[in-house]
This record gives C-alpha cells, structure tokens and sequence, in this order.
C-alpha cells in the first residue's frame, strides 16, 4: 500500500508559481547590479568591418561597452559542443571556433556582436542605437541541401562543402538486398521544419563576483546548473570550479532550449568579473526568437520496402540536418544518435539504414528541442507506414499490427535487440494500440467517415504508433558514441533531526513539477508526510553533482539516484531502530513510518531514530552519528516508452482550414508515481506537437533574415483550437531502475505531430493528396489539393 | 521589449490632450487602448517623444442613440462593450459582430474603436463594418471639429484622414434596424489578424435583396466596398446562382497582399469563398 505514490496528488510548487511567488533569474536584484544589452548582428552573414564605441561608451548611465576583441584579450575561450559526431571515413567532426562574442565576422542573425553595460537596462538599450558598427554583407545559405552544393556560401572556411559530419547507422547492404527482393517501395521527401522552442520565460542571466573571496556566482535559467558550471570553467573561462557556484532557481520552462551553455552565461560571468559589479541580462522576446537554440529542420528522403501482404523489409533514409552557424552544446547528437537508433520504431523491419548530413548553415544554431530526434524519426517512419498502408489499401491499424514487435517485460524475455544499436528494454505495442482503438471507437470513427464522405464532408483518422529512447543514459555507451560527459544521476537525502526530510536532488524542475513527485516517492518510502519533505534542485553550492533535466530522465535516472539514497538512509536507520528497540534487525519490519518488533506492538518511529541520530546518547556503538545519505546512479540502459494515438481531424477542402475534433493516447510510461502530473505531461506535449503539424515554423528567407521572428507572424498553439483529449495508459514495467518507471516529459510531442500529419493526408485521401508539409496551413492544404487535383 | 525613452502626460479632455498635443516638442500620439502602439514603440518601430493618454477623458466613453436616430459610440468605447451592448445589437449588430472577433479576450477588455480606426491596419475588423455602415467619424483637433464619411477616413494602410493633432470622439451609424448583417473572418494563427475579413450588410425581404453592402478588410492595403459583388445582388433574388455570381465578381481588379502565409491568389480565393459562405448563410431559410 502506499499513501502517495500512484496518486494525482496537486502540484505543492503550483501555488507558489499561480500566486507570483516564484524566484526567477529575472526577480533576482543584487546591490550595485548592472544591466548588459547585447548588440547583434542584422545580417546572417557578413564581416565586421569596424566597431565604433566612442559615441555610446559617453552615453548617459554607460559603465562599458565590450567586443569580441575585448573578450579574447581577457582569454576567453570559444563555447564548447559536448558531442563528437566524426565523418564516416573517420575524419574528425568540423569544430570551428564558435565566438561568445563575433570578432571578425557573423554567421546568422542574432549573434552577438557587442555588450553594452550601463545602470539601468533603458540607457543600455539606448546606449546600443548609439554604436556604429560597419559590416560588408555576404552572400547567405539557409537551407541546409543547398547549403553542401558545390559554389554555396561557406558558413566556416574550414568546413567544405558547409559539413560537420556524415554519419551512418545500420546494414546498408542488408537493405539493398532487402530492396532487391521487395514487392513495392514507397518513397516519400519531407521536410521536419524548424522550430522556435519559446519558452515563457525569456532566457536570464546575472554575473555575480565577490573580489574578497574570488567567489563567482552565476544565476542562469538553465535546466542543468552543474553542466553550465562544469564548461564554463573547464573549457570557457578557466576559472576554478570550487570557486564557482551557479544557481538556475525557478526556471519558467525549458523543452531543451535551455539545456545549452550559451554565449549570454559567458558575458555577465566575465563583465562581472571584470566591472566588480554584478551583472544582470534578460532576454527580450525578440531577442530569444533569434538565439535560444532552434530545434528539427530535417529534409528528409524515406523509402520504405515492403510485401504485398505489408510486411516491412526494409528501410532507407537520408536526412539533411541543418545545425545552424555553430555546433551547440548536444547539437550533433540529436540528428545521428537521438534520431537514426530510432528508426526500428516499433516494427521488426528486419533491414534499416540511415545516413545524415550535419550542415552548417548561416542561421540560429539547432540543439535538441521536446523530443529531439525521435519526433523527426517517428514523424518519418508513421508517414510511411500511412503512405504503404494506402498504397496496399490496408487499414492503417492493419499494417501496423502486422508489423509489430512482440511484446517482451525485459525480464523472462529478453529485451529487443534493434537493427540500430538500440535494446528495447520491455514492450507491448499491440496491447496500446488495441486499448487505443477500443477507447476511441476506432472502427465507429471510420464509419462515420465514410458517411461524411458521402455528404461532401472530409474527416481523416491518424494513427502514429510511437517508441521512444528516453531516461538518458548509460554513461559508458554515450560515452562510446561520443559524448564528452556522463548522464548519470544523483541525490542526497538529508533527513533533520525531527524527522523532517530535505532531497537535494541534481535533476531541475522547470516546469515537470519534481518538488511533489520527488516528495511522494520520499513520504512513501520513508513513511512521512508529504509536507515533511522538500525536494531542493538548482544550485551547485547545495545539490550534489548532477546532469540536469532532458531526454525524460529525471524520474528515471535521478528518481532511480533518490531510491538509492533513500535505500541507504532506511538501512542505517533500521540499525538504530534495532538498537533502539533492543531487537535483532532481522526481527523489525518497518511499515508506515514505525519499526516494529515483528508479533509484538513494540515500536519505534521514524523521527524518533532521526532524533536519536543526532542525538547519539544511546546509539549503536559502532556507527556514525547523522542521517545524510547520498547516491549517483549511472543507468544500465536508456527507457523506452511506447504508445499509440489517434488524432481525428475534419479538413474543409475549398479553404484548406484543419480543424481538429478529437484527440486520443495511450501511452506506456512503466510504472506512474503521479498520473495528474504525467497526464499534464502529455496534455502538453500534444499540444506542442500539434502545434509543429499546424501552426508552427521558424521560416527563413534566402538572405537569412527570419520572417516569423514576432508573435505576430510565429503561430504558437493556443486553447481555443484543441478538444478535450482522451488519454489512458497500459503499464510495462521498465526492467531496469529501481521505480519501474520510463520517461514522460516528450511522448506527446513525439506521437501528436506524425498523428496530426497522418490524420490531415486519410481525410484527402479522395483527393489523391499523398503528403501535406508541414506546418498544414490552409494555404499549403489547399495548394496540395488544387496540385494533385492538376495531376488526376 | 522596452521603449525608447518618452514623455508620459495624462489628458483629463479632450481640450487638454490637444494642447499636450500642440506644446510637445518632436512626435506625440495619443494613447488609447495601446494594443497597436504600445507593442510598436517596444519595437521601437515607433518612437513618440510625448505620449499623452486619453484614457482618462470619460467624455468618450459611451454608445447611445442621438437626436438624428444614429447610434453614437465614444471613441473610447471598448471592443468588449461594443460586442455586449444592446444599443449596438439593435441597430448596428454588424458592428458587434466585428467587435466580437477582434483579437482575443485581453484585446477586446482594453482595445478602442478610436484607437483601432485611427491606426486603420489593413488587418483590424472595424474598417469593413464602419464601411458597409456608411459610419461618420468626429475628430476634434486644433482646428476645430470635422465629421468624415467612413470610407473617406480610411484611405490607405495605416493612413486615414487625421491631421496632425486631431483625436477621434465619435463614431456614428445610422440605424439599420430589421437588416441582417454577417461579419466573416479568416485569421493570421498568430495575431489573429484578418487574413480576410468580409462585412455583410442588407436590406431584403425573405430572399428579395433591395439594397446590401459587401466590405473587406484583411485583403488589401486598406478596406474597402466591393461594389461590384454588390451589385451582383442588389435588387435581385439571392440564390445558389445570385450569390455564386456576386462571388465571382468580388475582388476583382484588387491589389491584393501577399505574404508566405497567404499568397495573393489564395487571399482572393478565400475572399470569394468566405462571401459566398456569408451570404449563403445570411440567405438561408
């Protein structure tokens, strides 16, 4: 029995975030703190003739105005990327120099070109109009399959042909023959667009120096304070770790755009520094629409080879992943190995190969965004799917079934070996996809589609059947495939001497909601109330060393870390309870916060054993004081939630408007600590992924300047448009952590934008339309359905 | 996303405020509702160097009916009023119709009918509706009082027919109780712009159409009367066949924008189809 675990238990941080409690970076004022206004580039490509500083470094409330030239003269190094992604003959991945501050040239629009430091944020901003800067535009390339076309504008001169990397993955052998002996293949180009993650809280950042102690406090909207501490130390700023503290309090939503080390951290850590005054910059909105890390903008070709009866045999895919001007932080890991190890899905395909072109572009830099790389593969494969089921006039749940891996718990069977590197660890995709079929009436929905039909009226069904690989990662095969860092988690659980319990926890909340899942896990275990337990995340100087929140893994990895931690503090405190009890400890069983003498009402409880922890007087002889327990916990794989969703949508075919009537998931988390927290999770993240099929596109024009740059022209997804979503979940366990439990954070994003696309191409199927692009606006339905209309 | 600096003076009249007007050295606007220039001067796309708000001139704040049988709406008046006011509904409901699908709930609480006509945006609702309305509008300013008909008030993107210094007051429309009207909008997803906008206004017996009005906004630089879509269905029966041909007619001869959301040629063609829409609608049963 447990008394929170598995409960929708309300959000305990809610009410500090609904009532304006919250701390955010933005909120934070220190004495004598000054305002940084980044100057940046408005061209995507040009050099940087002159910088002219005389007039706004007179400006009234000016303190300094610094260049990129100031920032290497102080030794500044460049910002690092935390993965290596190499060519496939084993030339090493292109690395150029990627400048907190341009000195010589820019590479997109946005890039920082100079800083202005003044009193109030007002003088900086003005002060900035006063700087004349000389550029001599250059020709730009945006898109990244012109981009490695012979004559096209190099973004870094020592990348030809604008590559980072080629990479491969999978038999491709294998899967010529597998062409070979196919009965069809059906092919498909699509385009994954660019996306602008706009969180709701602007990027922040304040520099904080103390000379008495050379103590360096950066306070930063980051979901991984450690990470950004550990590369600003070690590779930007040689500065010494144990003299660095950086804080990332309540964070207003990340979805991976904050997980990178951005040039902004640099800036106030090293004007700080530098002034002896602390530092503060806030993003502006329009300045985050041009320098928070962008995510997907894949093209992509897939071919698909197949029987007559829909049995895959065999898969091929080529993307072109733009990666923007410079190599983020993770950014060369989300197009190869979040991406192509993705491509089994949740079919047995027996064949797969997949090769990736990471192309240097002059725009924003691309890094993971909600889903990073598994929305791009599922989107690729569930098209297909849809597009082969058609093709063979197959219902689109058939094919699926027909092709389904069967189900494995990891434990009397063996987890599921991809043809992409991947083990699944345990699986049931049929079961999700039947739950899913029979709470949506599936058969019901497409009757009534062929009534509508009949009356002129165009609904389509769209199915996507979605894995992902989540709860990243083991250290060792990341670090195998080239990652630079660990992922492994960590906790400290510090129990007070009254019993009350304090989790420093080295996950990040921005948003997930840790501070009640985290405490439900805590009260559970240890048999306390909830509000006896604070979750603590975000500051290096409190948590111990951990990686932070993305990729799903908190639960998972840092949960996993906590369970640990918690294990080892019961395992002492049953020792001081034997003690205490004068009992052997194979004679207590602990139920509900006591010890008991088994048979006996003898007890004791736990405050009780924390007071006498603190208080040995009377204490087993051979143990330490306190009751502080800490663990890192590296995992054995990654997690793999699966699931099946349905997206009903009606398209009026004379205006090309899509309206979305319905919406179905059934997701496979594992095992579910809080389903009103996961429901939320997931209610999001359709949101999100509906969002990219309909609404949503970073659109650049030819000269690299960004059209959709304002909330005026960037379409985000809003309530009025969505129904009420029906949601359920079927449970297999994950084998492999301590909770049983898979990720959350990223499904819905992941399933809802390929079941939106699927959804929007059955409902033209009368049309002969085979693809829509994406975002399926009206004018791009319509034009697709005037040029197949041209075709027949 | 801030401004640059300004001069912030409140107007307790209307006298006031064209002074404030008339001493401010460089640029001054006057601030209604905000919603346009707020976020234009946080841009810094425009920079006032006075900013004299109005909305304390309680003076502008009203929809009644006058002397002459008009409806009179404050220049200050809400778009949220406008859409809840029973005056409106029974004489002018076309207005409320525009008024209702005006941005979103925060724009329509704070947004005012003067403010909207004044910047005039190619995409705001009012235009077409104040058009097929044959509104006036009352502007006050250093030279005295004028009354301008509706379609010569507005004469180009963001241009209308204020002089330096001159402040909407009044917006008047002519009762067109027992008329059924329609206003149909086809919104940009992110500003919730018209991408098209078309106002419907007539006058007919069961299906006998004596006289109607067809205006657009969203389509072109300015709004405007399609008259030849008018004329499709003055004095005649509005059918299948009638409402097809007054389709067909509209936007011909248009400047029409364009942009990567919405080309020309699709903007004409769901101009077409959100009229024949309206009017199918506004005709049936």
């Amino acid at each position: 029995m447990t008394t929170y675990v598995g409960k929708p238990v309300r959000r305990v941080e809610d009410h500090r975030f609904i009532t304006g409690r919250g701390r955010y970076v933005d909120d934070i004022k220190l004495p004598g703190m000054v305002y940084a206004y980044i100057v940046r580039s408005p061209y995507a490509h040009a050099k940087i003739l002159s910088i002219d500083t005389s007039q706004a470094s007179t400006a009234p409330g000016v303190i300094a105005v610094l260049t990129g030239k100031d920032l290497e003269a102080d030794g500044i190094g460049g910002l690092p990327c935390g993965w290596q992604v190499n060519f496939r003959d084993g030339t090493q991945m292109k690395e150029p120099r990627h400048p907190v501050i341009a000195v010589d040239k820019v590479r997109h629009v946005g890039e920082p070109v100079a800083v202005i430091i003044a009193e109030t944020r007002e003088q900086a901003k003005d002060a900035a109009e006063l700087l004349t800067i000389e550029y001599e535009e250059l020709p730009a390339v945006v898109d990244p399959q012109k981009a490695v076309e012979d004559g096209a504008p190099l973004v870094h001169d020592d990348a030809p042909r604008n590559l980072a990397f080629d990479w491969e993955i999978g038999d491709k052998a294998k899967t010529e023959a597998a062409f070979q002996e196919a009965d069809r293949i059906v092919e498909l180009e699509l385009e994954n667009q660019r996306l602008v993650p706009n969180a709701i809280e602007p990027r922040a950042a304040i520099g904080d120096y103390n000379p008495g102690t050379d103590h360096t406090t950066l306070y930063t909207t980051s979901q991984n304070p450690h990470l950004i501490r550990l590369l600003l130390c070690a590779f930007v700023m040689g500065l010494p770790e144990h003299k660095v503290r950086v804080v990332s309090p309540d964070v207003g939503g990340g979805f991976g755009s904050k997980i990178f080390h951005y040039n902004e951290e640099v800036i106030v850590t090293w004007a700080a520094r530098k002034l002896k005054r602390p530092v503060k910059w806030t993003a502006e909105r329009s300045e985050s629409f041009l320098s928070d890390r962008h995510g997907r903008d894949h093209r992509t070709k897939v071919q698909l080879a197949l029987k007559n009866d829909g049995t895959f045999l065999g898969l091929k895919v080529r993307t072109y992943a733009n990666l923007g001007a410079y190599l983020s932080t993770f950014a060369p890991a989300i197009p190869t190995y979040l991406y192509g190890t993705l491509l089994q899905g949740v079919y047995t395909t027996p064949a797969i190969y997949c090769e990736v072109y990471g192309v240097f572009t002059h725009t924003v830099p691309v890094d993971a965004y909600r889903g990073a790389g598994r929305p791009e593969a599922t989107y690729l494969l569930e098209r297909i799917v849809d597009l082969a089921a058609r093709e063979l006039n197959m219902d689109p749940a058939d094919i699926r079934k027909k092709n389904f891996i069967p189900p494995f718990d990891g434990i009397e069977q063996p987890g599921y070996q991809t043809q992409v590197a991947l083990q699944y660890d345990s699986g049931n995709y049929e079961a999700a996809l039947n739950r899913l079929l029979e709470m949506a009436n599936y058969s019901e929905w497409r009757r009534k589609q062929q009534e509508l039909r009949s009356q002129g009226r165009y609904i389509g069904l769209g199915l996507a059947t979605y894995i992902e690989a989540c709860g990243i990662a083991p250290s060792a095969v990341v670090g195998a495939l080239g990652a630079r860092a660990g992922l492994y988690d960590s906790a400290t659980v510090r129990v007070h001497p009254t019993g009350k319990v304090s989790v420093y926890v080295g996950v990040h909340a921005h948003g997930q909601g840790h501070e009640t899942t985290f405490a439900q896990i805590v009260a559970d275990k240890l048999g306390i109330a909830l509000e006896d337990v604070e979750i603590v995340h975000g500051d290096t100087a409190e948590i111990p060393f951990g990686m932070g929140t993305y990729g799903s893994r908190s639960l998972a990895v840092g949960g996993s870390a906590m369970v640990r931690a918690l294990d080892k503090i019961l395992e002492k405190a049953t020792k001081i309870a034997a003690h205490l009890l004068e009992a052997p400890e194979s004679d207590l069983e602990f139920r509900e916060g006591r010890w008991y003498v088994k048979g006996t009402e003898k007890s004791i409880s736990f405050p009780e054993v924390a007071l006498a922890a603190y208080v040995p007087h009377n204490y087993p002889p051979d143990l330490e004081p306190g009751l502080e327990a800490e663990s890192f916990y590296d995992p054995k794989n990654f997690t793999f939630p699966f699931g099946a969703h349905l997206a009903i949508v009606e398209v009026d075919p004379e205006t090309g408007e899509v309206k979305l009537l319905d919406y179905y998931a059934v997701d496979d988390f594992g095992n579910i600590v809080n389903p009103l927290v996961v429901e939320g999770q997931v209610h999001g993240g359709i949101v999100q992924g509906v969002g990219q099929a309909l609404y949503e596109e970073a659109r650049y024009d030819e000269n690299g300047q960004l059209l959709t740059g304002t909330f005026l022209e960037y379409a985000m997804p809003r309530a009025d448009e969505f129904p009420m979503f029906k949601v359920d979940h079927t449970v297999t366990p994950c084998p492999h952590n301590p909770l049983g439990a898979k990720g959350a954070g990223e499904t819905g994003t992941i399933a809802a934008t390929a079941a939106v696309a699927n959804a929007v191409a059955d409902a033209l199927q009368p049309f002969g339309v085979k693809h829509v692009p994406m975002p399926m606006t009206p004018q791009r339905v319509w034009t697709a359905i005037q040029a197949s209309q041209q075709v027949s | 996303m801030f401004p640059a600096s300004f001069d912030y003076r409140v107007a307790e009249s209307i006298d006031e405020a064209i002074s404030l007007y008339q001493s401010a050295d460089g640029e001054a606007r006057y601030l209604a509702g905000g919603h346009s220039l707020i976020p234009a001067m946080k841009l810094r796309l425009a920079r006032p160097s006075r900013l004299i708000d109005i909305r304390p001139i309680e003076q502008l704040r009203y929809i009644r009916v006058g002397d002459d049988g008009a409806v009179h709406i404050g220049s200050l008046t809400t778009h949220a009023e406008i859409a809840a006011s029973n005056v409106v509904a029974q004489h002018a409901p076309l207005l409320a119709q525009a008024a209702k699908v005006i941005g979103d709930v925060q724009v329509r609480n704070m947004g005012t009918i003067g403010g909207s006509l004044a910047h005039n945006d190619p995409g705001a609702d009012y235009p077409a509706a104040v058009l097929a309305l044959e509104a006036t509008i009352t502007v006050q300013g250093p030279n005295g009082t004028r009354h301008i008909a509706a379609t010569d008030f507005l004469k180009d993107m963001y241009e209308t027919a204020l002089e330096p210094g001159e402040i909407i007051v009044d917006v008047a429309v002519p009762s067109y109780s027992g008329w059924k009207s329609t206003y149909v909008k086809f919104f940009h997803p992110a500003s919730r712009y018209a991408v098209v906008g078309v106002a419907i206004l007539a006058n007919a017996v069961g299906n006998q159409v004596q006289d109607i009005r067809i205006a657009y906004n969203g389509v072109a630089s300015c709004a405007f009367r399609d008259t030849a879509a008018e004329n499709a269905l003055k004095g005649k029966a509005a059918t299948d066949a009638t409402i097809a041909e007054a389709a067909n007619a509209a936007l011909n001869g248009v400047d029409v924008l364009s942009d990567h959301f919405a080309s020309a040629e699709f903007r004409k063609h769901i101009g077409r189809v959100y009229l024949k829409r309206a009017l199918q609608e506004l005709f049936a049963g």
